[in-house]
């Protein structure tokens, strides 16, 4: 079962630097959640707080709550390790780890987990977790071979799988599509349309006709001003973001880049 | 001057005016070039010529020993000994050191303990010698006789133990003076680990040492062995801190912590080359020959790992 | 602590979050390293240990310790990454030991013979007390200086070569190879090189100054060539192309433009080049030797070097054993001051040109 994610008043510093300020906003369990917004107005160091993947880079804190399934990711008690865990991430670029097999590359956060584990349940794992990525008939015959051999869409594909097999509640993914060419976009979106019946996916992408597209909910964050941290503008479902939005540089933006 | 290579065209400026000043310029560059080349031909050439007298010296020419193969041979024997046990110290050390710096430590301080580690590497090797002898010889001393008298059925603890100055504590300070070319060259490669590799395993949730482990090491697999390659190499040539430290008898033993060890080749050199005339000499420069040869061997090793291991990406 | 105990996943876990996980304090490491030394402490004390025994039963109960502290309140893969965390830090103080230690004796034991005497007399004639390090002193300077003067200009213009002219050419790639192989050149060699190079000019037993310049320029010139090659590369192209469209030759772009913005760099390089064989001391011992008097030509006879006369003080045994050790921990401690103070000059250097050199 998918989870919902409350956010309530979250800003995200660098050192000193406030890169995001005060972000309010319910994202719902299995639906797909857009970000958009111009370069640099924070969306992408917004959704790397929704796992604390933000912590990795020196110096970064948050203030403000992140609630999931009842239980704020920024409790003193609380496993950032865990946290990571339960709530999977897809890169910008394809990363698949490049000294392992598209096998191993899949199994990768299992056997964190869980040292011993049977043949038989692991090869379920990577076939389950291939298929759920759409990969599976792709690669099915070549397992054992290093995983940067794929193209990009398929090493993306495949980055996705690495991060359904062990089976987290959200899908976090940081414009998964930029590094893409067209098909490989289309079968990107084609996947997470279907992920969204088992995982709650919050999207970043820089391209509006994909959030357009792929989404049920938009945030639009933008800058309050050259140097002035970013801010979440307007969250609406998707419809309405992109006929009626509420706020005139939502409109703005959506209708300066459609054109 | 036309056959200057110059097939770098988007360098290339053609003002005709200065010609002559473009050749010359170039011609000096190539010069420095060529001369480096000449240079290295010339150390093998020299040590070649000079070494070779060697080939016919007889028993008293060569210290003693019945034949160049048997005066050779305990000092590379010791040479190898004691780079390879400096390795085996240094190494496990420098890559837990260029992990602290590259992934433990917080900036801030990474960039003071790799300042710290640096500072080691241009201590000059004379006063590394000084300290062996004065100060690290008489401290290990004491566990020496202690190994001796309860590990002493090891081959590697015989003993006695008389001297602080055995081979092992010749391979200690070998050690320390190899440990900064390793930990560089590991904290280089340590940090070119791809952030989004990194980031990958941790959005897995991995802890950091199952992050280091799943995409550091595999990728700094190549780097570590040439860095481990590079500091043998260092090891190997090391001639003043061991020709100070080690009490020498030409015994090839494995025996770490007896008075009785054999020499390396560099330091026989650098303790019998000034009382050596005649044949002595070119005996001398001839096991100079061997080690360059030797060392030259490691290196090559040490760069050629590390060229096929960026290839890889 | 509340929360599941284990991360691992079950058919049914999906239902429930696991994020929390019972956590070590954050001051546990702390804690836990109090605890380990001070009872090895108390054990030692009560045992009469001496301090390197107690260090290393704190050290190995801290290994044990913290990771089965952890290991039972967080897991076994926390207690790992606790294990390593530790011992990587563990291997980190052990590596300074030597540092420290080394600092710590040449300080404490070389600045009692330093005087006024100590610097401008040479050892002419002394045997026991007194004399100094003048002629040593010299020598080095001079020796260093000369090195510089020869692998410099080398150096440099053949980093120039291999940018700027060589590409990919059969003698770029050679020089690139072959500067590679010098880099690990064992200094003995180096020395045997020079030797046998002049002897074969000048007849046997050849010694003096400008051989040890030779030697050291072999072990130089390819540290100098390999950071004038990173500078260089690091010259954007934008700048040689911004001076070919002044219509600048090539020549004088490179000794105008290009030489002048890696400049900072270079002269880090150099620095850290002539640090590093200003304590060189197999090949001069071959080809220098050593002397007790001032001898301030290069190119006649033997001459003093510190790391030389620090080598002969402590080898020459005898009656006047503890006075020659003196000179030699003073030579010591002047010998590391310089190339410390030549590594702190590359690292101002360095910072001072940063912002220009784009690092």
């Amino acid at each position: 079962m998918a989870k919902s994610i409350d956010v309530s008043d979250l800003n995200i510093y660098y050192g000193d630097f406030l890169a995001v300020q005060g972000v309010n906003m319910t994202i719902r369990a299995q639906a797909v959640t857009a970000f958009i917004g111009p370069s640099g107005c924070g969306k992408s160091t917004f959704l790397r707080s929704l796992n604390r993947m933000h912590e990795v880079i020196p110096g970064a804190r948050v203030e403000g709550k992140v609630v999931v399934d009842g239980q704020s990711l920024y409790d003193p008690g609380v496993d950032p390790v865990a946290v990571r865990r339960q709530i999977g991430m897809v890169f910008q670029r394809p990363n698949p780890f490049p000294t392992m097999s598209i096998y191993d590359n899949v199994l990768a956060g299992n056997k964190l987990n869980s040292k011993r584990m049977k043949k038989s349940e692991a090869d379920d794992i990577v076939e389950r977790s291939l298929r759920g990525a759409n990969l599976w008939n792709e690669v099915k015959d070549r397992l054992a071979k290093p995983g940067m051999g794929l193209s990009g869409g398929q090493q993306q594909r495949l980055c996705i799988a690495r991060a359904i097999a062990v089976e987290p509640q959200i899908l976090l993914m940081d414009e998964p599509c930029s590094a893409l060419d067209p098909i490989s976009t289309s079968a990107i979106e084609d996947l997470i349309h279907e992920l969204k019946s088992d995982y709650t996916i919050v999207i970043v992408t820089h391209n509006m006709q994909q959030a357009a597209r792929v989404s049920d909910d938009t945030g639009f964050f933008n800058l309050k001003g050259a140097g002035q941290p970013g801010h979440l503008v307007e969250f609406n479902p998707t419809k309405k973001m992109f006929t009626n939005p509420d706020n005139e540089s939502t409109e703005a933006y959506i209708s300066g880049r459609f054109g | 001057m036309s056959t200057t290579p110059t097939r770098t065209p988007t360098r290339t400026a053609s003002a005709q005016p200065s010609r002559r000043g473009d050749a010359v310029f170039a011609g000096l560059a190539r010069g420095a070039g060529l001369l480096i080349v000449l240079a290295l031909a010339g150390v093998a050439i020299f040590l070649i010529v000079e070494g070779a007298p060697a080939l016919g010296a007889n028993e008293e020419q060569l210290y003693g020993k019945e034949s160049l193969t048997l005066y050779v041979w305990p000092l590379l024997y010791g040479t190898l000994l004691a780079a390879l046990l400096a390795i085996l110290i240094a190494a496990p050390l420098a890559i837990g050191l260029a992990l602290v710096i590259s992934h433990y430590a917080p900036r801030r301080i990474a960039r003071t303990l790799g300042y710290l580690v640096d500072l080691l590497a241009a201590v000059p090797s004379v006063v590394f010698g000084l300290w062996g002898i004065q100060v690290l010889a008489p401290t290990l001393f004491p566990a020496y006789q202690w190994l001796a008298d309860h590990l002493g059925f090891l081959p590697f603890f015989e003993g006695p133990a008389t001297t602080g100055r055995t081979i092992f504590t010749a391979a200690v300070v070998l050690a320390v003076m190899a440990l900064p070319i390793i930990t560089a060259i590991c904290r280089e490669v340590f940090l070119q680990t791809p952030r989004t590799h990194e980031e990958a395993a941790l959005a897995l949730g991995a802890t950091r040492w199952e992050m280091v482990r799943m995409t550091v090491f595999p990728y700094a697999r190549s780097g570590i062995i040439s860095g481990i390659m590079l500091g043998l190499g260092r090891a190997l040539g090391e001639t003043m801190a061991v020709a100070m430290v080690l009490s020498v008898s030409g015994a090839v033993t494995v025996n770490l912590i007896s008075s009785q060890n054999p020499s390396t080749i560099a330091a026989n050199i650098a303790l019998n080359f000034g009382n050596a005339s005649g044949t002595k000499v070119n005996v001398l420069i001839f096991s100079g020959l061997v080690l360059f040869v030797v060392s030259f061997i490691v290196n090559f090793l040490g760069r050629w790992v590390a060229a096929r291991g960026q290839v890889k990406g | 602590m509340t929360g599941t105990d284990t991360l691992t996943p079950t058919d049914t876990g999906r239902s429930s979050l696991p994020l929390r996980a019972p956590q070590l304090p954050s001051y546990a490491p702390a804690l836990a390293a109090a605890i380990c030394f001070g009872l090895s402490t108390l054990a030692g004390l009560l045992l009469g240990w001496g301090p390197i025994a107690i260090v290393l039963l704190g050290w190995v109960l801290l290994v044990l310790g913290l990771p089965a502290w952890s290991s039972a309140v967080e897991g076994s893969r926390k207690a790992t990454d606790r294990l390593v965390t530790t011992v990587a830090w563990s291997v980190f103080a052990l590596a300074m030991v030597p540092l420290v230690s080394l600092v710590y004796e040449v300080i404490s034991r070389g600045h009692g013979v330093l005087s006024a005497q100590f610097f401008t007399y040479d050892m002419r004639g002394v045997l026991g007390e007194g004399g100094g390090i003048y002629h040593a002193l010299m020598g080095t300077l001079i020796i260093t200086a000369m090195a510089a003067i020869i692998s410099v200009p080398i150096g440099v213009l053949a980093a120039v070569y291999l940018v700027e002219y060589g590409g990919k050419n059969r003698l770029a790639r050679m020089i690139t190879f072959l500067v590679d192989v010098m880099t690990g050149i064992p200094s003995i060699v180096a020395g045997l090189f020079a030797f046998a190079l002049f002897t074969m000019i000048f007849g046997p037993g050849v010694r003096f100054g400008i051989g040890g310049a030779v030697a050291l320029s072999v072990l130089m010139v390819p540290t100098v060539v390999r950071s004038t090659e990173e500078m260089l590369k690091l010259v954007p192209d934008e700048l040689r192309e911004a001076s070919y469209a002044l219509g600048v030759p090539k020549w004088r772009t490179i000794v105008k433009v290009v030489l002048p913005t890696a400049l900072g760099g270079i002269a880090t390089g150099v620095t850290l080049a002539i640090a590093r064989v200003a304590g060189e001391t197999a090949p001069l011992l071959i080809i220098v030797g050593s002397t007790t008097t001032l001898n301030l030509n290069p190119f006649d006879g033997r001459m003093a070097t510190l790391p030389v006369f620090i080598y002969s003080s402590v080898t020459t045994g005898g009656k006047y054993n503890l006075e020659q050790l003196d000179r030699a921990w003073g030579a010591a401690l002047v010998l590391v001051a310089i190339v410390m103070l030549l590594n702190l000059l590359a690292r101002g250097i360095g910072a001072l040109f940063a912002p220009k050199s784009g690092r």
